[in-house]
């Protein structure tokens, strides 16, 4: 049979969205790191709990905290982002609507992620 | 203008009911609330940012931010984060063991739901009662 296909196009075998399973691959490997990575995370906040701001200062200013707190923020957002994609396939039929709201969850996640990683390195500068 | 291409068709062939449709079993439940706190902590990460952001700023920016979260609306989001993030934790726990072939049973995947919303609820409650019973704070 005739196929408008190019013999790559078809040997990739990743069809129209061009990107096969790296969203349900990235969407896991991200879930398996936030486990150990929000038990630490759930850890610290409790320890915080009731403290004031220098002993906040001073537990994130340390490098393992610092490097931990990164790492939960930069998996939390991304697998945020690769989840709210999922929502608004699901629920968002218009092409111009979901096109916006895609941008916004790309802008949001970059923008939160940013503020909150100058802000980890701005409390380890101090 | 042409029309939106991508305007859904409207459906002429028989369609099966919706979701409106049914009696709601509890591994539906727990489905619509995965997405829903997923969609909640998405949101709570902004107030992570907020946060880091008060530390970062000494204690005028660390009063600031409890200065909100200790009202009652504050301490409300934060309990609803709190569970959204125990839930979503407990049942992304059983979301891998589904994709490893383990849980698809029906009576089994019923009794999951049931005790995964039971631990969600009793993980929070947990959580708030050590905080207010001073067993927090144990990083000083």
């Amino acid at each position: 049979m005739s196929t408008a296909q190019t013999p790559l196009h078809r040997v990739q075998g990743l069809g129209s969205s061009h990107s096969g399973t790296a969203h349900f691959w990235h969407e896991r490997v991200t879930a398996v790191a936030l486990i150990p990575l929000s038990l630490w995370f759930l850890y610290v906040m409790l320890g915080l709990a009731g403290t004031n701001e220098v002993i906040a200062l001073q537990f994130l200013a340390h490098p393992w905290n610092a490097l931990l707190m990164g790492a939960f923020v930069v998996f939390s957002l991304y697998h945020a982002y690769l989840g709210l994609q999922v929502v608004i396939d699901d629920y968002i039929h218009t092409a111009g609507m979901k096109i916006a709201l895609l941008l916004l969850r790309l802008l949001a996640v970059l923008l939160v992620g940013g503020v909150s990683l100058f802000a980890i390195v701005r409390i380890a500068a101090l | 203008m042409a029309d939106n291409p991508q305007k859904p068709v409207a459906a002429t062939r028989p369609l099966s009911p919706h979701l409106t449709i049914y009696r709601w079993p509890v591994t539906m439940m727990t489905s619509i609330t995965h997405r829903v706190t997923g969609v909640g902590l998405s949101l709570g990460t902004g107030i992570l940012a907020w946060w880091l952001v008060s530390i970062s700023n000494g204690p005028q920016g660390w009063e600031s931010f409890y200065a909100v979260a200790l009202t009652p609306v504050g301490l409300l989001v934060l309990f609803g984060l709190t569970w959204s993030l125990v839930y979503h934790f407990l049942n992304g726990v059983r979301h891998l063991a589904w994709d490893l072939g383990y849980g698809f049973a029906k009576h089994t995947a019923e009794r999951n739901s049931v005790i995964i919303t039971a631990l969600s609820i009793l993980g929070a409650l947990a959580i708030f009662a050590a905080v207010w019973s001073g067993r927090g704070g144990y990083l000083q």
